[in-house]
């Protein structure tokens, strides 16, 4: 008996219901985890003054007051409600700043994820599809980037791209691609051994059809949680390379650049110091706190009490 | 065990040679002309550029020059600095024991807070000192460590002076180098209160190196052992009468260290990766803060030669890890 | 004098659903040397109430009873010091699955002085004797060599033969069995029924054997106690009860035994056993009870002259008639 109209449009309703049960179920399982919701909650929070700086931030990231150089927070002797977070060594909002480089630590974070979620993707499922001699070849070049230690490569590769945090980004993601790419394949081979597989290559299904639509849609999960993982990683390392003067160049308010430029004044300004660390330090805690609620709520595993 | 050994062994020689091809593309790739580079001079006449050539190999085919540089490397050769004009290799073992030294003391010590906290955590699963070991480990390894060690040193070196900002001893000491441990040299010469300076300046370095490794081993401890918990043979071992702590601490924990020792392996990467940036606070002399002083004067010849220094030193590390865990597990140990 | 002596024993657990209550009010003794059967399907608590006796339940598990000795000794105000001297000296359990109920990071020879040595006074070649004693008496052949062997070399067969003689290495009074064979191979599984027997004459302990297969029952057991969703539902003789079960339950578990099959196909109880969350009104057998009347969804029935059920089964299998008046208050 062929499909009647209302029957198709009731299935396709019908997955669409299943996609929403599965979001709702998914939902209820994150939110039970109170520590997850509160960092999502900041996130976003983070989110809003990185896309809203310009209007947002009291002044622009560069402009100095020469009157108020080093000025202490608002709540100390000598600080004013001016500047909420005291004003740098050349007299620059410490707030401001702080706003502007939520923006460019989010976008490190995403140009890194991007750039090497996609090329290990790219490269795990091929792996593991393929086989042979470029399976080999390419897990034995993952092999070397992962040898070296990830803080290691990426200052060399800064090293021959030179500094800046265009160059800073790609080098991270160099190095974290290995991880996705070990992960999707392992995914992959074990994808393809499943019976769906075979009967849509039985079926006629092209390879690349394949990959993206069977085995792709069941690597998202664990994919998912590394990169969240490695979201708050990217922020770490770029900081990391600004502090070491590799990554972002002053005067970019990039907070590891600003702990570089802070590093003299820890006895005379702490706020100077105190603050850009712990913007990246609430930024990636409450990164990780998605990350953590998302692979409890995403591993069936996790689901029992 | 001698072939899960061999095996690790195999896949090392040609991820050691990647490494070595890595380094060698490198000078190759940096902006600038790599002879020029690696003579360490600006402009040279047209003769001088064909003599430099001629000696670093530069006229000779890629394949013929890589094999020249892979044979440099096994005979130890890695070329001299282009700052001092010294071997590279002399360099690196100089500076090497400070980093060994403080790293030492750093993964003892996240072994030994986090292993014991991860237990008494699974144990005490869904209590106050869980919930409370888990936020801290969260904050623990989401803490740029370079700032967490400038907030100690204004601190604990500015504001409470218990501890010294920099180095490894204090100036008013010298004696001779035997170990390159300068807990160890300390002690040996004899000379008094030079081996509490000794540690008193480790003490902030270890602590800030520490603290990623010390969240991370709390973490995986707690899950590896909640697992093991949940299994059947540690229920025989309650039903054969045996007390809790031996219950926890020989049946379950001898277990659960087969998954703690690869995580303690894992954090060896970590660690250098914490070096290069505690050295860099705290002006150790170690390896970390030796590669970012080069790449920063352009000495690129120790930033090649230290590279893969740097890596053989921590794949032999692995190996060893490889080893123990081996060791560990039965199933390896005795078929494996 | 009996041995283990059970009253109303109730096991609840906190689950993320309410609590759960795995075992509810079962009564049972044990006489020494004697061998009693429990049986039930998965879901019948017959391991939980066992589990909870040897005090091995997770801490989410709730244990109450108006009685539970061991040789007359209180259980429940027991110290967990004094219940960890009587676990595994006295009272000892096998498990379901050999293969995991083994630590694979010692050895067996190990595992097994463990229990000596935490239980009795002997010297370590004393231990390491009884240890070879012990492995031959379950019959693992050059039982000196396979004392130094890891578990992961074991099959299912000989892992279990190693758990049996770690638990009755002391030479316990009762020695519990939970699905001893369950997960062994067929073949293997009556070699091991045939061990536990022969043990428990040579030794004259008392055997508990949870089993959820009929037939096993009318090999081994003196006594059968049949339970169903956590509740006692019959306790009697063997004998008496395979000649004229009471409960419908078990006629109907008795009517599906193959050997007992007429025709061209077994019969099934239709439905499953009750979960957490959808326990009936009155008697929880009666959705699936082919006898069921108006009072049996109302009404829950005692436990009387051995059997939980309104209109038990007389000697031609067909339930008694009642006036409704007549049962209880």
């Amino acid at each position: 008996m062929s499909q009647a109209p209302s029957e198709t449009r009731t299935a396709s309703q019908a997955s669409r219901d299943a996609r929403l049960r599965a979001l709702a179920e998914f939902w209820y399982y994150f939110s039970e985890n109170k520590g997850a919701v509160a960092g999502m909650i900041f996130v976003i929070i983070i989110v809003i003054a990185a896309l809203g700086a310009d209007w947002i931030a009291p002044y622009a990231p560069q402009t100095q007051f020469r009157d108020n150089i080093l000025q202490p927070p608002f709540w100390q002797n000598g600080g004013s409600t001016a500047f909420l977070l005291g004003t740098d060594p050349i007299g620059r909002d410490i707030l401001s700043r702080l706003i502007h480089g939520a923006r460019l630590s989010l976008f490190v974070g995403c140009i890194v994820i991007v750039l090497s979620l996609t090329s290990g993707i790219l490269l795990g499922i091929t792996a593991g599809y393929i086989r042979g001699a470029y399976e080999v070849l390419l897990m034995r070049v993952m092999d070397v980037i992962l040898a070296v230690p990830s803080l290691l490569m990426a200052l060399v590769l800064v090293a021959i791209l030179g500094p800046g945090l265009e160059n800073a980004m790609i080098a991270i993601a160099v190095t974290f691609t290995p991880h996705f790419v070990r992960l999707t394949r392992a995914r992959t081979l074990a994808e393809i051994k499943r019976d769906y597989v075979t009967a849509s290559r039985v079926a006629g299904a092209g390879s690349i059809r394949l990959m993206a639509t069977a085995i792709l849609p069941n690597c998202m999960a664990p994919l998912i949680v590394q990169a969240t993982l490695s979201f708050s990683s990217a922020i770490l390392d770029a900081a990391a390379l600004g502090f070491l003067g590799m990554g972002a160049q002053p005067p970019t308010p990039e907070w590891g650049t600003m702990l570089a430029e802070a590093r003299e004044f820890i006895t005379r300004a702490w706020w100077v110091v105190t603050f850009p660390g712990l913007a990246i330090l609430l930024t990636v805690l409450a990164i990780n706190l998605m990350g953590d609620g998302l692979r409890d709520a995403l591993d069936p595993k996790m689901k029992r009490s | 065990m001698i072939r899960f050994i061999l095996n690790k062994l195999a896949l090392l020689v040609p991820t050691f040679l990647g490494i070595t091809l890595v380094a060698f593309v490198f000078i190759r790739l940096l902006p600038g002309d790599p002879i020029l580079l690696m003579a360490g001079e600006r402009a040279v006449s047209p003769e001088r550029y064909a003599m430099l050539a001629k000696q670093f190999g530069f006229d000779r085919p890629l394949l013929e020059q890589y094999w020249h540089y892979l044979s440099s490397l096994l005979q130890g050769d890695f070329g001299n600095s282009f700052v001092t004009k010294q071997p590279v290799t002399e360099e690196f073992f100089a500076r090497f024991p400070a980093t060994l030294e403080l790293s030492l003391f750093a993964i003892l010590l996240a072994v030994i807070i986090g292993l014991p906290a991860g237990i008494v955590a699974a144990v005490k699963r869904g209590s106050l000192f869980d919930h409370g070991l888990m936020g801290i480990s969260l904050a623990g390894y989401s803490m740029p460590i370079f700032w967490w060690g400038l907030l100690l040193i204004m601190l604990f070196s500015g504001t409470l002076g218990w501890t010294p900002v920099s180095g490894r001893i204090s100036v008013m000491y010298f004696f001779d180098t035997v170990t390159g441990f300068m807990t160890i040299d300390a002690l040996l010469s004899g000379e008094k209160g030079a081996f509490s300076s000794a540690l008193h300046h480790l003490v902030l370095p270890t602590v800030v190196l520490a603290t990623i490794p010390m969240a991370v081993i709390a973490r995986q401890t707690r899950s590896a052992m909640l697992e093991v918990l949940s299994e059947d043979y540690v229920r025989t071992a309650r039903a054969k009468g045996l007390g809790p702590f031996r219950v926890v601490g020989l049946h379950a924990l001898r277990n659960a260290l087969i998954t703690v020792v690869t995580v303690i392996g894992l954090q060896i990467g970590v660690l250098v990766a914490g070096a290069i940036l505690t050295e860099s606070i705290f002006s150790w002399p170690g390896i970390g803060k030796w590669m970012v002083d080069s790449i920063f004067r352009r000495d690129y010849q120790v930033v090649q030669g230290g590279l893969v220094l740097i890596a053989a030193a921590v794949m032999l590390v692995n190996l060893v890890v490889d080893f123990l865990y081996g060791l560990i597990n039965p199933r390896i140990r005795h078929t494996g | 004098m009996p041995l283990l002596s059970l009253r109303d024993l109730t096991v609840e657990f906190a689950t993320a659903h309410g609590s759960f209550r795995a075992v509810d009010r079962i009564s049972l003794d044990i006489d020494p040397g004697e061998i009693v059967a429990i049986v039930g399907e998965s879901g019948s608590g017959k391991s939980v109430s066992m589990l909870a006796v040897m005090g091995l339940l997770p801490w989410t598990a709730k244990v109450t009873a108006t009685k539970m000795e061991f040789a007359g000794r209180d259980l429940l105000s027991a110290s967990p010091k004094d219940k960890r001297d009587i676990v595994g000296r006295e009272m000892a359990m096998i498990f379901q699955e050999p293969m995991t109920s083994l630590n694979p990071c010692f050895t067996v020879g190990f595992q097994i002085d463990e229990v000596l040595r935490r239980h009795t006074t002997l010297t370590r070649a004393e231990r390491r004797t009884r240890a070879v004693e012990l492995m031959g008496m379950v019959g693992i052949p050059s039982p000196e060599a396979r004392l130094k062997v890891f578990p992961h070399q074991l099959s299912g067969g000989m892992s279990q033969r190693v758990m049996i003689a770690m638990m009755i290495a002391c030479r316990p009074r009762l020695l519990i069995a939970d699905e001893p064979t369950t997960a062994l191979d067929v073949t293997i599984q009556a070699q091991i029924l045939e061990l536990l027997v022969d043990l428990q004459k040579e030794t004259g302990m008392a055997l508990a054997l949870i089993t959820h297969d009929m037939g096993v029952v009318a090999e081994t057991a003196q006594r059968v106690q049949v339970q169903y969703a956590g509740q006692q539902v019959e306790t009697r003789p063997v004998i008496d009860l395979f000649r004229a079960p009471r409960h419908p339950y078990t006629q109907a578990m008795l009517a599906a035994l193959p050997e007992r099959a007429v025709g061209g196909r077994l019969p099934s109880i239709p439905g499953v056993v009750p979960g957490q969350l959808d326990r009936p009104q009155g008697c929880l057998f009666h959705p699936r009870c082919a006898h069921a009347q108006a009072l049996c969804s109302e009404r829950e029935p005692d436990f009387l002259d051995g059997v939980r059920c309104h209109f038990p089964l007389d000697e031609t299998g067909r339930p008694i008639t009642r006036a409704v008046e007549e049962i209880g208050a």
